[in-house]
């Protein structure tokens, strides 16, 4: 399942639009890596609204593909966790440290805008 | 036992397939939906150490009915190479593929009850099972 990615000015927003498999995800990691590098954008949203697990797996790969984009010089927000994905996130352990999070689109632009645009904040804070 | 789904393992296409079919058999017995979330998460877990670590195996699914609780029963089973230290496997960040080692505690905290069993060289066979809450009904 190909997940199509937007690009809006300096942003570039991806949308799950349905359940990925691992080969899936890890094509998106390495999509929006080249992408960002590519349209030197800013920052990313993984929009994940539409996912109905995010196990240890998808925790692990999406952590791993904020990082690279940090090292091209964007951030990364991923938004749209549903809140029994991240109960059950919670119980099983996982943590997506070094990932800002956002309650949806929205937000997650005006997360961006806020961290870039103004005052160009330290990374990875 | 009045139902029971093997899904045989060999990919991690397979992985997806499993979740859902857990979820879509769970979701009849009156769970919530965050308890479906919960069980399709420890089926991802099970299912991907199968596809990771012994290559093939099979997902079971069952319901279950014990006097009057109903819930649902998941069976992982491989003939990979086994775990030679389950008590080691079964703690937190406990990997020996340089990952996050959270995938059976894990599971184990997403479910109510889990057994593990596995013989070196024979393979490896979890049992998990989750019962409906009755006051969430
Ligand atoms: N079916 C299996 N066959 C053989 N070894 C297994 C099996 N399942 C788990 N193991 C062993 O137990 C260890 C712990 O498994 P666990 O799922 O908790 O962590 P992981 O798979 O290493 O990491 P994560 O699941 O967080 O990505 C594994 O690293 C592996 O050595
Ligand atoms: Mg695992």
């Amino acid at each position: 399942m190909l997940v199509p990615i937007l690009k809006q000015g300096d942003y570039l927003i991806a949308s799950i639009q349905s359940e990925l498999s691992d080969a899936d995800l890890l094509k998106l990691r390495d999509d929006l890596v080249r992408r960002v590098s590519e349209f030197r954008s800013r920052g990313v949203i993984v929009d994940v609204t539409v996912l109905d697990v995010m196990d240890s797996f998808a925790t692990r790969t999406l952590r791993a593909m904020a990082h690279m984009i940090m090292l091209r010089g964007a951030e990364t927000v991923i938004v749209g966790i549903q809140p029994e994905v991240a109960f059950s996130m919670v119980q099983l352990g996982l943590k997506l440290e070094g990932v800002e999070t956002a309650l949806d689109l929205e937000e997650g632009l005006a997360l961006l805008d806020n961290r870039i645009k103004k005052g160009d904040k330290k990374l990875g804070t | 036992m009045e139902h029971e789904v093997c899904i045989p393992v060999s990919s991690e296409i397979d992985i997806v397939t499993a979740r859902q079919k857990g979820r879509q058999m769970a979701a009849p017995l009156g769970f919530s939906n965050t308890e479906l979330t919960l069980i399709a998460t420890a089926i991802s877990e099970v299912v991907r150490n199968i596809v990771e670590y012994a290559r093939s195996g099979e997902l079971c699914l069952d319901i279950v009915r014990e006097g009057d609780r109903r819930g649902i029963v998941v069976t992982a089973q491989d003939r990979g190479p086994g775990i030679p230290n389950i008590k080691l496997a079964m703690q937190d960040g406990y990997s020996t593929g340089k990952s996050l080692g959270l995938g059976l505690p894990g599971a184990k905290r997403l479910m109510d009850e889990f057994e593990i069993e596995s013989e070196v060289g024979r393979g490896t066979k979890i049992t998990m099972k989750k019962w409906v809450q009755k006051n969430a009904r």
